[in-house]
């Protein structure tokens, strides 16, 4: 079965924090040129730059649209889907539960809505920075009710990753994978926390800027790069799997950590 | 001083695990990072906190935690209220602020 290689976790110029350069057409190019064969859009508590980059995109790499939602413990949690409809039904949800406080752009930076073209479409109001007010397991719910895949966002992060937050990874809700930040090896990370054996594991950039992009990535074994090869994946179903995250350790002696 | 103590001296609202309401207090900390709470809670110690999920009950567990107070007029999840039921840890409510909470809390405590 092919590989493919996936980096499900990135940023667009409508998250606060995103690079305003993080536009459908640069994002897709960096894509492109680290040989990326798929990526997820992920922006904090919004899915309304999705449907852009998918255009964006074309045929290559396959984008799945999706959100990183904050949960009321803050913890960061990924919904990817398979349908823009069904992303944006999350967030509308999403919506109905964040802080109705208006957007401070000097404060927290400008939330961008482009199209394909990367023409500004306009400004996101409300304040996408900050939690809803729905828990690590209502969240996750929402996510599957809509037919998505509920990934903890960066574990291994001091702030809003799971494991610091909530301690350990909870028996509830079932998450389809914990992902790791590019800060750490995947190999010392599983010796320290043995809590996360068992789960699937995926690692992915968490790009806010383009030269970020692919720096670290999952390769997947699937038949085609669509959304429901990647489930399968996750579920180990039919052949599909996990075959390896990127980039490989470093040789011993160098520290891992950083940036 | 107990939590039953603590309870009348704060005004505080039991929540869950009100058959552990005897436990001595012997000190107290805040955080709302469970990892921190794992890592450097004393055991004997009251655990000022907004965070009501379930893993909250199991770090108090694991670290001979007296009890928790849950600040901000946050409500514990419902299996977070059934585990520490069944484990006999109090879970307190207040609607004040983690702030005025330690400072209520320290000349008792402290």
């Amino acid at each position: 079965m092919p590989l493919f290689r996936a980096d499900l976790h990135l940023h667009t110029c409508l998250s606060p924090c995103g690079d305003l350069d993080m536009s459908p057409r640069a994002l897709v190019a960096a894509a492109r040129e680290k040989g990326l064969d798929m990526i997820a859009v992920s922006d904090h508590n919004s899915a309304e730059n999705a449907a852009a980059v998918i255009r964006a995109a074309g045929l290559r790499p396959m984008v799945i649209p999706g959100l990183e939602i904050c949960t009321v413990e803050e913890v960061h949690v990924l919904g990817l889907f398979e349908t823009v409809h069904a992303a944006l039904s999350m967030q509308d949800l999403v919506y109905q539960r964040l802080t109705d406080q208006p957007h401070r752009p000097d404060l927290f930076g400008d939330q961008v809505v482009v199209n394909e073209e990367d023409d500004v479409l306009g400004f996101v109001d409300r304040m996408l920075i900050g939690a809803v007010s729905l828990d690590l397991t209502q969240v996750v719910a929402a996510i599957h009710e809509r037919g998505g895949l509920a990934v903890a966002s960066h574990v291994d992060r001091p702030m809003f990753g799971l494991l610091a937050v909530l301690g350990f990874v909870p028996e509830n809700p079932a998450l389809d994978a914990l992902e790791l930040s590019r800060r750490v090896d995947p190999g010392r990370f599983l010796a320290e926390r043995p809590d996360a054996r068992g789960h699937p594991l995926i690692r992915s950039s968490d790009a806010h800027h383009p030269d970020q992009v692919g720096l670290a990535w999952t390769e997947f074994e699937l038949e085609s790069p669509t959304f429901r090869e990647i489930r399968m994946a996750l579920k180990g179903e039919n052949g599909r799997r996990i075959h390896a995250l990127y980039p490989p350790p470093r040789p011993t002696g160098m520290n891992a950590a950083g940036g | 001083m107990t939590l039953a103590e603590i309870r009348d001296a704060l005004g505080l609202t039991v929540l869950a695990g009100s058959k552990g309401l005897d436990r001595k207090v012997t000190g107290g900390y805040a955080s709302d990072l469970i990892s921190d709470v794992m890592a450097n809670a004393p055991a004997g110690a009251v655990w000022i906190t907004l965070q009501g999920h379930v893993n909250t009950v199991a770090a108090a567990l694991l670290k001979d935690l007296a009890g928790v107070i849950l600040v901000g007029g946050r409500a514990p999840s419902e299996d977070t209220v059934s585990r520490a039921d069944a484990e006999g840890l109090p879970l307190l409510g207040t609607d004040r602020t983690a702030f005025e909470t330690a400072g209520r809390l320290y000349p008792l405590v402290g």
